[in-house]
């Protein structure tokens, strides 16, 4: 690519696109997107109840969310510069996710909230994601166990969602399958690498492992009528259940890792589902709504 | 040529002849605007003055994570926590991009962010600037992001090839961040006349810094020659500067806000922007690590690196252990 | 006592080169190059620095120690932006038409 050097590269925008010699302009701007909910109807089908449906995208959604923050704050602090553009990679389709179920929440229970207005202006007793999901990120070995744990789940989930009765869902999970497969992927292959790779790095994984473990029969109790297909409800619930254990199981066991017992009754201090949470949620919903709620009916 | 005999000259004045030629075909690239290319023959200069700018480059796109990523999780709303997060993880791969070329010229990534560990090698002074608002992430995606790329479309025509290409691939990204601060600081503008405060004061902390990017005047910057002999810069610290002034100062008008420089005005004879100049001590002190965040930049860049060492050694043994594996069954595979 | 230096060696990660095509029908192109552990963590890598405006129909890695070269001649690679992450485009920014240079 030669060419002489024009004095004034007034608007740099156009200077990009020439000088390439193939016409086919494949670095054009802002075209082929592909929008999930393209050609899906967002009114509810007869028969489904919007507030069920709602509460349902709504929980989901604020996994999602506050999954989501929990990542971002691994920004600058990544271990590798390429695990920086995975756990970002991560964040933002869990962003994504967040963004769809929250739309789909307002348009279903009746209050046509936006998303934002889930997001940055209810308190942490109205959030309803799983407990796992608000828990301090720790050192990576603990992050990669906890997103290897989440996204198997979610992953599960989203699978049987992907055949839901609401339209708008099953194509918000469709969507997500293809993304959270490559989360629980790479989730697997770093918890293999770090449980048989150095003593130290086995060490923490284990660690990581009894400290995950408490909240993973959370995940399950989190799983209702709602939650899957109409059809074989109950089988559902124990299929998810035993997808997740077997990915847990085959990870844990190539890395050379002890899996803690995961049967345990529920913690009696109640689950994110029903509104109890750690007292970590509450400071980091004060962060993530801090700049929002500073400013109330502003627009961004 | 030497023809004084003896193996030894005849050696030497071969490889003479033989650099001479190579230097000249070196210089013959560069005059016809073609690339040097990884495994062409370079001037040591040529080579180490690249590596420096590239990783310097590399360096200030990692550094540059901090100020704006810093927000990702208090952005205040959905959609602008997404646009920042992809930016971010852009700059992240920006700084790919260039170790990878700087990697190419011999370099070594790892030895790279020692040095810009250690305070041996430098970023862009920009970066070390506080981001004490949300408006800041607006102004830096308008200005730095802006400045950024005046400064790299005319690299994208470099004479260094994997220098080149990389360019093209960062200016094209680099074009969704300009246009999603100036969006935001719209926004903001219409907005509530807190948010317009917001904006404004975001405004006359950043603008003379942004000047200061584009590295002292043209009479205090003697590397500046060879760099644009080698076609490794392409136009003056000066030339760059007005051009940035020119370009923003009717995006600040759109905007609504106020440049901070009473001496800014339209020159009609010139047909560019006067402007006033920047305080050059400034820039002195914040390249010599006296700005306002240099030290929470490094550290933080520091501590990352030191507390991600036990995962990347996991890693490495990993891979050593399954390549130990793979060794032992096509051992067995052969045995049997 | 280890230094910095010996640290780095004990937790280096080779390089690799990265080859994509971008669509059927196309060759693989050189991107660029990137640092793994090993060859799976590459492709894991170099999908998410290369393909992350589009996925790749395909990705090779390949170590860069197992490159053998003359002096090549590179053809600039290009990659079509990605389908749905929208806020990747300049486009999709509503920005005032009178607005200039930007």
């Amino acid at each position: 690519m030669s060419r002489t050097s024009s004095p004034d590269d007034d608007h740099v925008y156009l200077s990009l696109a020439e000088g390439h010699e193939d016409g086919d302009a494949r670095w054009a701007f802002g075209t082929g997107f592909e929008d999930p909910l393209h050609g899906v109807s967002a009114a509810l089908p007869p028969g489904i109840d919007g507030r069920a449906l709602a509460a349902q995208c709504l929980a989901l959604a604020d996994d999602a969310l506050v999954s989501a923050q929990r990542l971002g704050e691994w920004c600058t602090r990544a271990p590798e510069l390429e695990i920086e553009l995975a756990l970002a990679n991560i964040g933002l389709d869990l962003i994504g996710q967040a963004r769809l179920l929250y739309s789909r929440t307002g348009q279903v229970d009746g209050t046509g909230r936006s998303e934002d207005a889930y997001a940055y202006f209810r308190d942490a007793a109205e959030f309803r994601n799983v407990r796992l999901a608000e828990l301090p990120n720790g050192d990576f070995a603990f992050s990669i166990t906890r997103l290897l744990a989440l996204s198997a789940w979610r992953l599960a989930l989203f699978e049987r969602l992907a055949g839901a009765p609401d339209p708008v869902l099953s194509a918000i999970a469709a969507k997500g399958v293809k993304e959270l497969a490559y989360h629980r992927q790479f989730a697997a292959e770093w918890a293999v690498r770090l449980g048989d790779g150095t003593d130290e790095s086995h060490r923490r994984m284990q660690r990581a492992l009894y400290h995950v473990a408490p909240y993973v029969p959370e995940l399950f109790a989190s799983l209702d009528d709602a939650d899957h297909t109409r059809d074989g409800d109950g089988d559902a619930v124990s299929a998810i259940q035993d997808d997740v254990l077997a990915v847990l199981r085959q990870v844990t066991a190539t890395a050379g890792l002890v899996l803690p017992p995961l049967d345990s009754p529920a913690d009696a201090a109640g689950y994110g589902r029903a509104g109890h949470h750690t007292e970590h949620l509450s400071p980091l919903l004060a962060e993530l709504q801090s700049v929002a709620r500073a400013h109330p009916g502003a627009v961004w | 040529m030497v023809h004084t005999g003896g193996v030894a000259e005849r050696t030497v004045g071969r490889e003479l002849v033989a650099v001479h030629a190579q230097q000249q075909q070196f210089d013959e690239t560069i005059a016809r605007d073609q690339r040097i290319e990884p495994r062409d023959w370079m001037p040591d200069g040529y080579r180490s003055t690249l590596v420096r700018q590239i990783a310097q480059h590399a360096h200030s796109e990692i550094i540059g994570m901090q100020p704006e990523g810093e927000w990702i999780t208090r952005a205040p709303s959905l959609r602008r926590k997404a646009i920042l997060y992809a930016k971010v993880q852009d700059e992240a791969g920006h700084g790919l991009y260039l170790y990878s070329a700087a990697e190419t010229l011999g370099a070594d990534r790892a030895d790279l962010t020692l040095r810009l560990i250690e305070g041996r090698q430098k970023y862009s002074s920009i970066f070390n600037y506080p981001t004490p608002t949300f408006a800041d992430v607006g102004v830096i995606g308008w200005f730095v992001d802006g400045a950024a790329i005046c400064n790299q479309v005319p690299l994208c025509r470099c004479s260094y090839g994997p220098y080149a290409r990389a360019m093209v691939r960062i200016c094209k990204e680099e074009s969704f961040h300009q246009r999603q601060g100036y969006e935001l600081l719209l926004t903001m503008m219409r907005g509530t006349e807190a948010q317009r405060r917001m904006v404004q004061g975001a405004v006359d902390r950043w603008w003379w810094p942004s000047l200061m990017m584009f590295g002292p005047p043209d009479g205090d910057s003697p590397n500046s020659v060879r760099s644009m002999a080698w076609k490794i810069k392409r136009h003056s610290n000066d030339e760059l500067r007005q051009r940035f002034v020119d370009m923003t100062v009717p995006q600040a008008q759109r905007l609504g806000v106020t440049l901070p420089d009473p001496e800014l005005r339209w020159n009609g004879e010139r047909g560019r922007h006067d402007f006033g100049t920047p305080d050059w001590s400034e820039l002195q002190r914040v390249i010599s690590g006296d700005g306002p965040c240099n030290e929470e930049r490094i550290a933080r860049r520091r501590a990352a690196h030191q507390e991600g060492a036990w995962v990347r050694e996991a890693a490495t043994a990993y891979a050593a252990k399954q390549a130990a594996r793979q060794g032992e069954r096509q051992k067995q595979e052969v045995a049997a | 006592m280890t230094t910095n230096a010996d640290t780095e060696a004990r937790d280096a990660w080779p390089l690799f080169e990265v080859f994509v095509r971008g669509k059927r029908g196309l060759n693989h192109v050189h991107v660029g190059s990137l640092h793994a552990a090993d060859e799976r963590m590459a492709l894991t890598n170099a999908r998410d620095l290369y393909t992350r405006r589009n996925e790749g129909v395909s990705i090779w890695v390949v170590r860069s120690s197992h490159i053998h070269a003359s002096t090549p001649s590179e053809k600039d690679p290009f990659f079509a932006p990605s389908g749905d992450k929208v806020y990747r485009h300049p486009t999709f920014y509503e920005i005032p038409d009178d607005v200039p240079h930007i």
